[in-house]
């Protein structure tokens, strides 16, 4: 049977990215034919100034090259223009005569720029700025002319006429309003932009009408006249005074347009087979010029495409940047501001900084950056996800690094950093490596880098890092990661969507759920399997049966694998109490299986390094010690200090609190670790401040604190009661941890968790209602009672197969 | 005519001994192996290298027809044993057969 015909009419960069987004979901699905006006492949439209300056070469830019067509199937038709859609006979028709049926059409024509109405625009000279031909036009005027005049002070007008300097002109930008980049920017960073670009040669001419294009006998241009009666000479006009939505093929076919093809949220079109993407299209009244919003509409096309019909598009916040070497300047959002918004401004003229950030309700709505923008991707973050600024507000304005919010790497910033500067300090990943990844492959999300480079993708810290140095990179393309983040590429639903359908549908086991949510892989995949193991536990304990091959080798074999694929040993030592026995047994162990390395952990317990996987139950037997959870995403430990039993100062029994909490939480699965502690008196010696729970005794009782951490970002714990007994202690402690385990995502640690719902939350859950913490506390305790202890169940020849190797037979 | 002898056969374990996206190693001087089977009882057999920094595929998440090596999560095609993009690597593989019986025959030559 012959597959479903695919019409793309557009050979840019958001009809090909559709496609793109279409062949990773529904490989095959389509039978693909794309036309191009342009005789060329698709290439990166953003990086025309670059090349206009001088800086990269066309071959720089192309992002799908021929044999990416061949490679995919796609039939392509270069230097055709598709002239008419037969909607009755679902064809296209191209101006040479060819022909293409369709099933589904795809519109993506983009934009045209707009040519002002004055005499005189038809001149052998005047250009507009929208493809590689009008650069290589401009490229080619710039080495036999000397004047060039640039009508219109928006990004594209000051980016070509930095362009054309850069070439040698001398450029003067005509602009209609009082200061530039008046859409992007305030007045006052308007005229610190156009100070820089004075220093730089430019000249302006603001407030100025064009009346008319003055031209020689010979038909060339020679000079401008404007409306209040001034003129000036010149020898080349580019007009970039805007774009408007290239329609004309769509409204000759009768599709509603009203300023661009109007387009559903499934970026439909009125024809039900026919769907319209980019610059030409309008949805929700609102028409796209950057790229941004072309790939997201792009993701959800290719969605609906392939038949899934689950992506919807809500619109776009924007972002901008102007890509002129050397100049900083970024803007999102409402940054004018209104009557309802306050203003937080920052002016330092010496220095050539000014940043203006707007808020209403408490929200960031808008930024405004010149001269610094190191924090453009954070205030653009920040103003996406509409988070309540609180305390923030004291510091938003001097940047992320104020707030601590960036993590380890996150003091240096993107841009002051050398390309040699490691960015990711686990992969070992360079500036430099990450830069080339995204011009080299065309990258747009932090997806993609991460993918591509490693960069950012094991202790995330450098994540903002890696978000800055894309954008710097890819200017105003800049992909922000999306909002809802699916658990991994097997689905579209997030964390929150697979819980919810786990408890409202009591679903059990790992088939229900790829069933129940139509999982696009027939068995998960090594990121999805892990957290809907722990979910389906974690919701429905004694009843969802857990799934060895669901869990990563540490947990499946109750050891933590190492970099030479041995394993290490650590028992049970509650409260980092031992005795002389214990020690004899563990010392005894090192021996007789020639341990190579006996370390003291953080945790207070002992580690045996380097023992061999078959070796692990006749260990853990000699042992005499039950399984200290040093591998797993569980309850590690309880650390404690001497308390006064012993100590001077000490006020409660803390070490038999330790003990009395780890034997509570023994063989607890958790999203992610769970460490606690417990010290003596505020002196602290336990380090509680930095744990998940942390308890420290004072002469009246106990206080407890929740969220820290003293991981990749140190988190100081915070306060979330004070209470009298170590029942007491027990019960807020184990209750928060099961408010955790049943509403944390996946490898969200507490202090992650509590970011996202707040301390206010967890008060009113555990401490301020009595009834419901009491529940909590039970349904923890319901689920840990009668879990046995891994070790001795293994040595007892439970999953007997992990640790014996094969032999071959016969 | 014989035919050259290009496949030297040795049976290994029973499909049942191999768990449900799981696997098992089999040792030898020469670098073990790991023996996957998959939720379709698909049997397939690598050298237990990842191509990356030497991971025990074998201690990996079985998915699909992939395992995700444990070290740092590369993603190898159990088929060929080549990564997945954008990674690049491949770790040897060797021909599986099952007989009637359900036993597993591994070739190593």
């Amino acid at each position: 049977m012959s597959k479903p015909r695919l019409v793309v009419v557009g050979n840019g960069m958001a009809g090909i990215r559709t496609l793109e987004e279409l062949l990773a979901i529904a490989p095959g699905h389509y039978d693909i034919t794309v036309f191009g006006a342009e005789p060329h492949p698709n290439y990166n439209r953003i990086l025309l100034s670059p090349v206009l300056a001088g800086e990269q070469a066309f071959n720089d830019i192309v992002l799908n090259p021929l044999d990416w067509y061949k490679e995919n199937g796609v039939h392509l038709h270069l230097g055709k223009t598709v002239e008419r859609i037969d909607r009755v006979r679902r064809k296209v028709v191209t101006s040479d005569g060819t022909e293409a049926d369709y099933d589904r059409l795809l519109i993506a024509t983009g934009s045209i720029p707009l040519v002002l109405p004055v005499p005189g625009n038809t001149l052998k000279g005047v250009l507009t700025y929208r493809d590689i031909h009008d650069t290589q036009s401009m490229i080619d005027a710039a080495n036999v002319k000397r004047n060039a005049v640039v009508i219109g002070g928006g990004l594209l007008g000051l980016e070509a006429a930095n362009g054309l300097k850069l070439r040698g002109m001398e450029v003067t930008v005509v602009h209609l309003a009082d200061t530039l980049l008046e859409r992007q920017l305030d007045a006052t960073a308007g005229k610190l932009l156009q100070r820089s670009l004075e220093a730089r040669g430019l000249s302006f001419l603001l407030g100025k009408a064009t009346s008319e294009i003055l031209g020689d006998e010979a038909g060339e241009v020679c000079g401008i006249r404007f409306m209040d009666g001034d003129s000036l000479p010149t020898d080349l006009v580019v007009m970039a005074a805007g774009i408007r939505p290239n329609t004309a093929l769509a409204e000759a076919a009768e599709l509603y347009c009203n300023r661009g093809i109007v387009v559903s949220d499934a970026l439909q079109t009125y024809d039900p087979r026919i769907y319209a993407v980019g610059e030409c299209v309008s949805h929700r009244g609102v028409t796209y010029g950057l790229v941004a919003p072309l790939f997201e509409q792009a993701k959800v096309c290719a969605n609906h495409l392939a038949l899934m019909g689950i992506g919807s598009y809500k619109g776009s916040v924007l972002s901008t940047k102007l890509k002129v070497t050397g100049i900083d300047l970024f803007s999102a959002g409402d940054f004018t501001g209104s009557e309802d918004t306050e203003e937080i401004v920052l002016s330092d003229p010496a220095r050539g900084v000014y940043k203006k950030l707007v808020i209403r309700d408490d929200k960031l709505v808008g930024a405004c950056l010149y001269g610094d923008t190191a924090d453009g991707a954070w205030y653009f973050k920040l103003l996406r996800e509409g988070r309540k600024l609180g305390e923030l507000r004291d510091h938003i304005m001097f940047g992320e690094s104020s707030v601590g919010d960036s993590g380890v790497q996150g003091q240096s910033r993107a841009a002051a950093m050398a390309d040699s500067d490691e960015v990711c300090g686990c992969n070992g990943v360079s500036k430099r490596a990450i830069v080339k990844a995204i011009t080299e492959k065309g990258l747009f999300t932090l997806d993609d880098v991460k993918k591509h480079t490693k960069a950012s993708s094991s202790c995330g810290s450098c994540t903002g890092l890696v978000e800055q140095i894309l954008m710097s990179t890819v200017g105003s393309s800049f992909q922000e990661s999306p909002k809802k983040k699916a658990v991994c590429t097997c689905t579209d639903c997030n964390h929150d969507e697979v819980r919810k359908a786990i408890r409202e549908n009591h679903l059990l086991a790992h088939r229900e759920v790829y069933d129940f949510l139509e999982w696009r892989t027939p068995n998960g995949c090594a990121t999805c399997r892990p957290a809907i193991n722990y979910y389906l536990l974690s919701t429905w304990p004694r009843e969802a049966v857990d799934d060895p091959q669901s869990r990563f080798v540490n947990e499946r074999v109750h050891a933590n694998i190492q970099k030479d694929n041995t394993f290490s040993v650590i028992p049970q030592m509650k409260g980092g109490v031992t005795n002389a026995s214990e020690l004899r047994r563990i010392a005894d162990v090192a021996d007789k299986y020639q341990i190579p390395m006996v370390k003291v952990t953080g945790g207070q317990r002992i580690d045996l390094l380097g023992v061999k996987k078959e070796d692990l139950p006749h260990i853990w037997e000699d042992l005499g010690m039950k399984s200290g959870h040093a591998y797993g995403k569980s309850i590690r430990t309880v650390k404690t200090c001497v308390g006064s039993e012993f100590c001077r100062f000490g006020t409660q029994n803390s070490t038999q609190m330790g003990i009395d909490l780890e034997t509570m939480l023994a063989n607890m699965w958790s999203p992610h670790k769970v460490k606690l502690a417990v010290s003596g008196c505020p002196r602290n010696c336990a380090e509680a401040g930095i744990k998940d729970v942390g308890v420290i005794a004072v002469d009246s009782g106990w206080e407890l604190y929740v969220g820290g951490n003293g991981g990749i970002k140190t988190e100081v714990a915070q306060f979330l009661a004070k209470v009298k007994t170590s029942d007491e202690v027990k019960e807020y402690s184990g209750a928060f941890l099961q408010l955790y385990r049943e509403e944390a995502y996946y490898l969200d640690r507490t202090v992650h968790y509590m970011a996202r719902v707040g301390l206010d939350y967890i008060k009113r859950k555990v401490v301020e209602d009595a009834a419901n913490r009491k529940a909590l506390y039970e349904r923890l305790l319901y689920s840990l009672e009668g879990l046995p202890d891994p070790w001795a169940s293994r040595i007892g020849g439970t999953q007997k197969h992990e640790y014996i190797p094969l032999k071959v037979i016969g | 005519m014989d035919m050259p002898v290009t496949h030297s056969w040795m049976r290994i374990c029973e499909l049942s001994e191999i768990p449900r996206l799981g696997s098992r190693v089999l040792e030898r001087e020469a670098g073990n192996v790991a023996i996957f089977r998959t939720s379709q009882d698909k049997v397939f057999a690598l050298l237990d290298r990842c191509p990356h920094k030497g991971g025990a595929l074998s201690q990996g998440i079985v998915h699909g027809d992939s395992v995700t090596c444990p070290l740092h999560a590369w993603n190898i095609d159990l088929a060929s044993g080549n990564a997945k993009a954008p990674d690049e690597g491949c770790s040897r593989h060797f021909p599986v057969h099952i007989d009637e019986l359900g036993a597993v025959h591994l070739c190593l030559t």
